[in-house]
Parts: C-alpha cells; sequence; structure tokens
C-alpha cells in the first residue's frame, strides 16, 4: 500500500482536531474554578464535580439512566438471541419480511417514535411508567442487538453442533455449551452497543419523560437549553471518560471496528 | 416432528414479534390516525376525521419553510460529510499498524459519545470569546466575533461532526473489499493519480458512498439535540418544529402531521436510494463473487 504524502497527514490532523476538538474543550472547561464558562488559568479545581454529585437530580437521572441501559439492553439481548437463532437456522416463510419488520426501528426517525409513545402512553395511562420507558428503549435498540448476535450466528459453524450431538450431548448441552459460546462475542458487543445507545438516547424519551423519569440527557438537554455553565461540563465530561472506558472494553472484548462496522 | 420443525422458528420469533406488534405497530397507527383529527385552542384536541392538518402544512409558508430548511441543510451536511469522509477514509486505509487502528478508534470514538455532549462542545468553542473566534481573530482573517451559535452555519457545522463518522464507517466497509493490486495496476499502466482515483478507486467506493449518504442525509434530516441546542428556537427544522407542538403550543394533531410526513419521506428517501444502489450495483457484487 502507498505511504501518506504531506498533505494527507495535513488533511488528516486537521480533520482530527475537528474531531475532537468539542470533546476536549469540554474536558479543559470543566476543571475551571470560576462560576462562568472559562478556561481554567488559575489551577485546575474539582469544584464542579463535586457540585455535580451534590445535585441530587443529577445523581438520580444519572441512576436512572443506567438502570434503564442496563435492562434494556439485557431484554433486547435476551429477545434478539432467539429471534436471530431463529432468522439463522430455519428457512420458513416470511423470514426476510420479519426480519426487515424487526430491522424497522433504525428506518424511522427517533422523533416519530417520541411522538408515537407519548400518544401510546397517555392513551393507555402510563406515563410516568419506568417499565414502559424501559420498553420503548428495547424497541429503539432491538436493531442493533439483533444486528449484531445475527452476524454472529451466521458465521456459525453447524459441524460442530453436529459432532457434539453425534457424540451424545443432548439439546440442552448443545445449547448452553456449543451454541452460547459461540455467539458471545456478537452478544457481548450487541449488548454494549445497545447500553451505550439506551444510555444516550434523547430526542425519543425528551417525548416521554416525565418530572419522575428524567434520564441524565433529558436532564441536560433541558439544562443546556436555559444555560451553559460549568456544571454541565462536568457532568459531560465524566460521561465521555466513562464513554471512552466502555469503548477500550468494547475494543478488548470484540474489536470496535467489528461492533460498529459489522460483520468482520 | 415435521410440523414441530417448521412451528420452531416462529415459537423463537414470538416474544421479538409480540412486542413489536404491541409497542411499535399500535402507537404508530395511533400517531397516524391522531394526524387527522382538528385542534382547537379552547377545546383541545376534537377527534373528527379531516385532512385539514396536512393542508394547514402544505400551504401553510411557515411550515413550508421548516422542511425546506431541512432538507436544505440534510442536503448541505451530506455534501460535507462526503468531501470530508472519503479522503480521509482513503488516508485511514494507507495507514499501517498501530497507527490505522488507534486512529479507527479516534475516529469511530465520537459516535458513541452522547450527542448532547458533544453539541455543548461546539457551542462552547462557537461562543462570542470561544476558541473558534479568538483563533480566527489572532490570525487577523476576522474584525470581530462572528456569530455562529443560533445560525445555519453553526448548525450545520455540529450535524457535520455528529455524522462524518458514518460516511465513513459505511466507505470503510466497501473500502475493506477492495483489491489493492488494482490500484497499483492502474499507475503501473500510467494512470496519473487523479486518474487512478476517478476511474478505478471512486468508482469502486459509491456503493459505500452511497450507502453513506443515504444515512447521513436520514439521520440530519430528523436530527434534534443539535439543530435545537445549536440552531435555537427561530431556526426550527422538523424535529424541533414536532417538539414544539407537542410540548409547547400542545397542538398534538398537527405535530403528528409533521412527523407522519417526516417518516413517509425517510421511508421514501431510503427505500428509493437503496433501489438504485442495489439495481446500479448488483453487476459488481455478482462479478466480484468467484462462483
Amino acid at each position: 500500500m502507498k505511504r501518506n504524502k504531506t498533505l494527507s497527514l495535513l488533511f488528516h490532523t486537521a480533520f482530527m482536531v475537528f474531531l475532537l476538538a468539542p470533546l476536549v474543550i469540554v474536558i479543559i472547561v470543566s476543571f475551571t474554578d470560576k462560576g462562568f464558562i472559562s478556561y481554567p488559568t488559575d489551577g485546575l479545581s474539582l469544584r464542579w464535580y463535586q457540585a455535580a454529585l451534590d445535585e441530587p437530580r443529577i445523581v438520580e437521572s444519572f441512576w436512572l439512566s443506567l438502570k434503564l441501559a442496563t435492562f434494556s439492553s439485557s431484554i433486547a439481548v435476551c429477545l434478539a438471541v432467539p429471534a436471530a437463532l431463529a432468522l439463522t437456522r430455519y428457512r420458513f416463510a416470511g423470514r426476510d419480511a420479519i426480519n426487515a419488520f424487526l430491522m424497522s426501528p433504525l428506518m424511522i426517525p427517533n422523533v416519530v417514535l417520541g411522538v408515537a409513545f407519548l400518544r401510546f402512553f397517555n392513551l393507555a395511562g402510563l406515563s410516568g411508567s419506568v417499565f414502559w420507558l424501559t420498553m420503548t428503549h428495547v424497541i429503539f435498540i432491538f436493531p442493533y442487538a439483533l444486528r449484531l448476535v445475527l452476524a454472529s450466528a451466521t458465521g456459525m459453524d453447524r459441524e460442530i453442533e453436529m459432532a457434539a450431538r453425534s457424540l451424545g450431548a443432548g439439546k440442552w448441552s448443545v445449547h448452553t455449551r456449543i451454541i452460547l459460546p459461540l455467539i458471545l462475542p456478537g452478544l457481548t458487543g450487541g449488548w454494549l452497543l445497545s447500553f451505550i445507545q439506551s444510555f444516550d438516547e434523547l430526542t425519543m424519551t425528551v417525548f416521554v419523560a416525565t418530572p419522575g423519569t428524567t434520564t441524565l440527557p433529558v436532564w441536560m438537554y433541558n439544562h443546556i437549553a436555559q444555560t451553559i455553565d460549568p456544571l454541565i461540563t462536568s457532568v459531560s465530561a465524566i460521561l465521555i471518560i466513562a464513554t471512552a472506558i466502555m469503548m477500550i472494553l468494547m475494543d478488548r472484548l470484540v474489536g470496535l471496528d467489528k461492533v460498529l462496522i459489522g460483520k468482520g | 416432528m415435521g410440523t414441530r420443525m417448521r412451528k420452531d422458528p416462529y415459537l423463537l420469533l414470538s416474544p421479538a414479534l409480540l412486542l413489536f406488534c404491541g409497542l411499535l405497530v399500535i402507537p404508530l397507527l395511533l400517531v397516524a390516525i391522531l394526524s387527522f383529527y382538528a385542534f382547537n385552542g379552547t377545546t383541545g384536541v376534537i377527534p373528527d376525521f379531516s385532512p385539514g392538518n396536512y393542508f394547514t402544512i402544505i400551504t401553510d409558508p411557515f411550515y413550508g419553510e421548516i422542511f425546506l430548511r431541512t432538507a436544505g441543510m440534510a442536503l448541505l451536511v451530506t455534501v460535507i460529510c462526503l468531501v470530508l469522509g472519503i479522503p480521509e477514509t482513503l488516508i485511514l486505509a494507507r495507514m499501517h499498524a498501530p497507527w490505522r487502528g488507534i486512529f479507527l478508534v479516534l475516529v469511530l470514538g465520537p459516535l458513541l459519545v452522547s450527542v448532547v455532549v458533544r453539541t455543548l462542545g461546539w457551542s462552547i468553542l462557537m461562543g462570542r470569546q470561544g476558541l473558534i473566534n479568538d483563533t480566527l481573530l489572532l490570525l487577523g482573517l476576522i474584525e470581530s466575533p462572528v456569530r455562529l451559535t443560533f445560525t445555519f452555519t453553526g448548525m450545520v457545522i455540529g450535524l457535520v461532526h455528529v455524522m462524518v463518522p458514518f460516511m465513513i464507517i459505511s466507505i470503510w466497509a466497501t473500502l475493506r473489499k477492495l483489491d489493492p493490486t488494482v490500484e497499483h495496476a492502474g499507475r503501473s499502466l500510467g494512470g496519473s493519480p487523479l486518474t487512478v482515483f476517478r476511474r478505478i478507486i471512486f468508482p469502486q467506493l459509491m456503493p459505500g458512498v452511497l450507502s453513506g449518504s443515504i444515512i447521513v442525509f436520514a439521520l440530519s434530516a430528523s436530527a434534534f439535540a443539535t439543530p435545537a441546542i445549536l440552531g435555537g428556537r427561530r431556526l426550527k427544522v422538523v424535529a424541533t418544529a414536532a417538539y414544539d407542538e407537542f410540548l409547547n403550543t400542545l397542538n398534538w394533531p398537527l405535530g403528528a402531521a409533521i412527523v407522519v410526513l417526516l417518516l413517509i419521506a425517510n421511508i421514501i428517501v431510503i427505500m428509493g436510494l437503496n433501489y438504485y444502489t442495489e439495481r446500479k450495483y448488483r453487476m459488481i457484487f455478482a462479478s466480484g463473487d468467484p462462483a
């Protein structure tokens, strides 16, 4: 392969600055000791991190988002595994249509989903329920979970399974000791990607969130709509660091390009 | 045994299908019905079935402007993502280990950081005393700070930042299927770098470029957080207009009609371009298969 020339490297550098500048600036500003957005020129201060931890609404919305993301991604994966096995191991009527149907939330803008859930919750009297909010997140993240589980189920070698069966393994042990370990990378990747998608979701949730079910992104959006202060930068900086850790975890476990680009 | 085998896949799919029917199909139908209701400031939502809301959106220039602004914004963002994304992907592809892996993670990483956080970063950078204005003043390119927040330009810059990784992912996926020796062959047969790019590399990248454009256009056209934070109340786009109808003016039927139109437009663009891409590139994919 050819090497990059100076011009390419210049472009690349400018591009990386463009991509990382907004994240870096948030982290820098979060260490200010002043009461407004400014660079921490008089040394680093953790004042605004303390302020974030002292604000009960931030802490509550953080725990809600964490719970929401944990449960919705776990439910999504639990539904995606049998669905993926059905889609890859059987030929049946309507297979392609069902596959497209289960992937359809990707094609529906989140604002449309938000409006749909708002109307549904309003008519069914479900507003403010954490359980139903979780289920809406399951719908939205399901395609991500399914895609990754599908990718690992498709590449599965059926011969191994047959070998196990012919060596006397029962149906249950084939499932738990052969199939499950084989799809585990896709399952883990799907869970992590779903978790992040659910944790960060704003557009859909902002429609159905009530004072009792304010997630962290919704709290942050409402706060930014009022004012931009160092408090919001410290919360954001924590999120950037947490995402970076998740990313490294994902890269080690499955490979980030596999999770984000699809088939490896 | 035979009948049991045929029931198995449906049984395995039933939990997901049940959830989707109950919590996706029904709510979407409810919104479609709501969009035909009427609204009155004093009595609220009136369940009479008429296409009045759609008529309002089509005839009122206020909504026409919102839809045009959204389409223009999405188109501009797509073009800029192409201009930045194609060269960056090619540069990434030419890198060697470990740089390629490191930069790929750095390019794709922002995708996983909350859009609210990224837009906040741009809001700070674009402020009157933000880094962008400071730098431009220092370089003498401008005389006084320029306004970037609450402008169309600011909105586009923020959205490009959110969308460009999707473009790179898409082109990268196509690029990996390419045979690098073809490029060498083109060069050794006397093609200039530009000719080789235009006639050999670019046509092969087209499937990725097209699918990336579909994703970027569709996501930009329905984006909410970035236009809401960087565009403000005045520069409404479709998603923020729907938000205002639902949560501020409370004209739910009109808001429902807006999102129904957004959904239809979205599906037409995605399906249309997908159909075009598949028809045009079936040949390439077919001939790429050794069997």
